[in-house]
């Protein structure tokens, strides 16, 4: 009997550490954020003025958009490679709506550049949900594909910032008490993402679906239709972010976002999403978008050489896997108390 | 009876590719009755319990709901209709909270935003294990939990929404004794509440003690269903087997040689232990059991695939380096493995890489492989083996069953075994090529070769062996000579009886 109660105790103390390790997986990129962030400005402190955090935000916001459709993805254990190319030809559709109807009210065109990404997630998530093909497979092709198609349509064209109406490149810019509009934009997106995740059935679902497909069948949910609007929420978002884009930099080409898919994945990954499904939160995504960012933009500062850049970046996403094994195992070992039997 | 019963299942048949897995059966299920499944391995229970979750769709038959006919189209359906099943295996998601996996797609909702309410989800969480007796944290992840408390989780989960019918696919196989006592309190009062329960157990004594009614089935088809108290665990287990061991088995006098694979003291914590036998060669030596006894863990343990606690192995004399299969290949030991899909072959491959894989160093030259060379040595595998396959170029999965099975031994004997390990070597083959099988071992036995065959099918064991070791819950139970060795005997040694 006193085993039986010591077993009990044992477990309750075992979920208590294990939600405080789950817990420390979002502080510790916060921790890493800090540090960052401490150090650099204590090399230069013109690092914190209020003009560098303004662009730190900033350029931060468009990656952690589309982190967060990233890691909705990867929750079901899938991954969409094609954001990349989506932002690039939603990015060069606004332009090219704004060309050819001047007057367009701004919201619209983000409107129609979401459309456009969540039609293009609906390719993936159709190829992916109903033709049973592997994730990895069907958006490294429509990676090809979709920046073909921008290709094709840009024509080696490129849209200036003279074509775009003011608006829209004040939007790129402005702030509200010092919080550039973009960032409140990217905040918005990742609270009401984190809500639905952790709050609604549709988004519980996810998780349950990464964490083991096979019973997530047998349990009776709608697993094709769930994975299905997984990726049709990551082309939206990425859709949303090619529009931001476009305000930010004013200038759009074929290759805009090109080669960005993996630094979204490593974004996601470092922010404690685990890439085979199943745990990690929104705001980890987030978080480690904005990490991915300030390092870029604090190694210069601290003298380090560009070259070295990737690298630290690279360094990072095998630290923060190494921690997630490290943390699982010790989370495993906890749960497991002394339940085996003799 | 006068009652209609909850669900019917009437002349319900199923097949997967050429393989018949059910032939017309008929089930009823009654309210506030237990009602007992029993057949030996691949006797097709388990199919028919996937009919009933809504996996399957038989080919042919009914499925009636309050007599009323119904078709489930996948899991959904099986449960709208009140349907609960708890797997040999439990399905649970380990990233998810105990509460979420019990609630999983039909969490407590509030408001009109239709919120999940996470305090009614742990409330209701808390209530379920309240009523079952046991206390579970429902804020924990699933996420290492022992079998017992899985499947109390999966319980639970049937209790939740109020399953008219719960159907219960060997849940004690991994359970200690206190635990299968509490399983068996809940299942009686579920039963007593006026719940239809479908049990699925090897345990007689279990059976006997917990159900009103029992079914036999044998090789997909229905057999008998008699009230509990008219039959006995005799008449059960005869009709279970059930048939005269064919006399096709291929067994001739062969010279038994030297000791080959002396296994001496195997035990792998909370698996099996104290294992010890010997083979010698040519000798055919099977190992019986039921399914979750540990056979196949105990072969993969000698092979070097899965660790082992304690123990040893040995190899013509020289003591094998423990949880090495390369170390086992070099003393002469092949593995034929009992999921031949997953770990047997690869299917996409052709026909002639996969015979050949197993050794493509001993095919190179100038460390080259040279095509010319695989395909002759292919050929001349497939050619003694009798593979039938339009080429050998053909990818492996274009295969039938049998003959894929015919590949995976190509590919083991081309190493030339001193000590073939086979597991199910004839599991959903057809007829003619299991006797190929069947042919093909006595063949190596004869050549010299120490055999050591796990199988689930009875014919197939008395017929090959020599010796019939049995297997019980992880330990040898009993070791059996050719001649002492009955379908009978067999199976008492394998349910404990013996």
């Amino acid at each position: 009997m006193t085993t039986l109660v010591e077993q009990r105790s044992g477990t309750a103390a075992a979920t208590k550490t294990a939600r405080r390790w789950f817990l420390a997986r979002e502080l510790s990129i916060l921790a890493a954020l800090v540090l960052l962030v401490g150090v650099t400005a204590v090399t230069n402190p013109r690092f914190l003025s209020a003009q560098s955090i303004k662009d730190l935000l900033l350029s931060s916001t468009i990656l952690a958009i589309t982190a967060v459709g990233q890691a909705v993805v990867i929750i079901t254990r899938n991954v969409d490679l094609s954001v990349g190319s989506v932002l690039g030809l939603a990015a060069f559709a606004t332009g090219s709506l704004f060309l050819a109807a001047p007057g367009l009210p701004i919201p619209v065109a983000i409107l129609v550049a979401t459309a456009l990404g969540a039609v293009c997630g609906a390719v993936n998530g159709a190829l992916i949900a109903a033709a049973r093909v592997p994730a990895l497979v069907v958006t490294l092709g429509t990676l090809y594909v979709f920046r073909g198609i921008d290709y094709t349509w840009a024509g080696g064209k490129q849209i200036n910032a003279a074509d775009m109406p003011d608006g829209l490149l004040r939007m790129g810019t402005a702030s509200v008490l010092g919080v550039p509009v973009l960032t409140l934009f990217a905040v918005s997106i990742v609270v009401v993402a984190g809500f639905v995740l952790r709050s609604y059935r549709s988004g519980r679902d996810l998780y349950a679906i990464g964490s083991d497909p096979e019973a997530a069948r047998l349990s009776g949910l709608p697993v094709g239709r769930r994975v299905f609007f997984a990726f049709v929420t990551s082309g939206a978002l990425a859709g949303l972010a090619g529009a931001l884009y476009a305000a930010r930099f004013g200038t759009i080409d074929a290759n805009a976002g090109i080669n960005s898919e993996l630094n979204v994945v490593a974004a996601v990954v470092v922010g404690g999403v685990a890439i085979f499904g199943g745990s990690g939160s929104v705001y980890g995504a987030a978080l480690g978008a904005v990490l991915l960012t300030t390092i870029g933009a604090a190694l210069p500062v601290l003298g380090v050489n560009p070259f070295w850049q990737r690298a630290a970046v690279g360094a990072l996403i095998l630290l923060a896997i190494g921690l997630d094994r490290a943390l699982a195992v010790r989370v495993a070992d906890r749960l497991k108390g002394r339940r085996a039997r003799a | 009876m006068a009652p209609t019963p909850l669900i019917t299942l009437r002349g319900v048949d199923k097949s997967f590719g050429a393989v018949a897995a059910l032939r017309s059966v008929n089930l009823d299920l009654y309210a506030g009755e237990a009602h007992a499944l029993v057949g030996e391995n691949g006797a097709g229970k388990s199919t028919l319990v996937k009919l009933l979750a809504g996996v399957h769709t038989p080919d042919a038959g009914s499925i009636t709901s309050d007599g009323a006919p119904v078709r489930f189209t996948g899991p959904a359906d099986a449960r709208a209709a009140g349907i609960a099943v708890i797997y040999q295996e439990p399905t649970l998601f380990p990233d998810l909270s105990i509460a979420e996996n019990i609630f999983v797609g039909r969490q407590p909702l509030r408001g009109k935003g239709r919120r999940i309410d996470a305090a009614a989800m742990r409330g209701r969480a808390e209530e379920l294990f309240g009523q079952l007796g046991v206390h579970l944290d429902p804020d924990r992840p699933a996420r290492g939990l022992s079998i017992a408390d899985q499947q109390l989780v999966e319980i639970a989960k049937a209790l939740s929404f109020d399953a008219r019918v719960l159907v219960m696919d060997e849940p004690t196989a991994a359970l200690s004794g206190v635990e299968v006592d509490r399983l068996f309190g809940v299942a009686r009062s579920l039963r007593d509440a006026g719940t239809a329960v479908l049990f699925i157990s090897h345990r007689f004594d279990e059976v006997f003690a917990l159900c009103q009614r029992i079914t036999v089935m044998r090789d997909g088809a229905w057999v008998s269903t008699d009230p509990i108290a008219d039959v006995t665990v005799d008449q059960v287990v005869r009709r279970m087997v059930g048939r005269e061991v064919s006399s096709l088995y291929p067994h001739q006098a062969r010279t038994v040689g030297d000791v080959l694979l002396d296994v001496a003291g195997l035990t792998s914590h909370g698996v099996f232990s104290d294992v010890s036998f010997q083979v010698r060669a040519g000798e055919v030596v099977a190992l019986a059991g039921l399914v979750g006894a540990g056979r196949s863990e105990v072969i993969r343990a000698v092979f070097g695939v899965d660790r082992y606690d304690r123990g040893s192995v040995t190899v013509a004399g020289k003591r094998l380096r423990p949880h090495s299969p390369a170390a086992a290949i070099a003393a002469g030991i092949a593995l034929v493995p009992e999921d031949r899909r997953q770990q047997g072959l690869v299917m996409e491959l052709s026909v002639e890489r996969n015979a050949t894989l197993a050794r493509l160093w001993a095919l190179t030259r100038l460390g080259l492989l040279w095509p010319g060379t695989e395909r002759r040595d292919a050929q001349s595998w497939t050619r003694r083996l009798f593979v039938k396959a339009n080429a050998l170029a053909d990818p492996v999965s274009t295969l039938s069953g049998g003959n894929q099975q015919k590949v995976v031994l190509a590919k083991w004997l081309a190493t030339k075994p001193r000590v073939l390990l086979v597991d199910e070597p004839t599991r959903g083959i057809d007829v003619g090529t299991k006797a190929e099988v069947h042919h093909l071992l006595a063949d190596l036995a004869a050549q010299g070769v120490a055999v050591l065959m796990v199988s689930s099918e009875l014919p197939e064991v008395l017929g090959m062996a020599d010796r019939v070791l049995v297997m019980h819950e992880g330990r040898l139970a009993s070791t059996l000579d050719r001649a002492d060795a009955t379908e009978e005997s067999v199976m008492f040694a394998a349910t404990g009886q013996a």
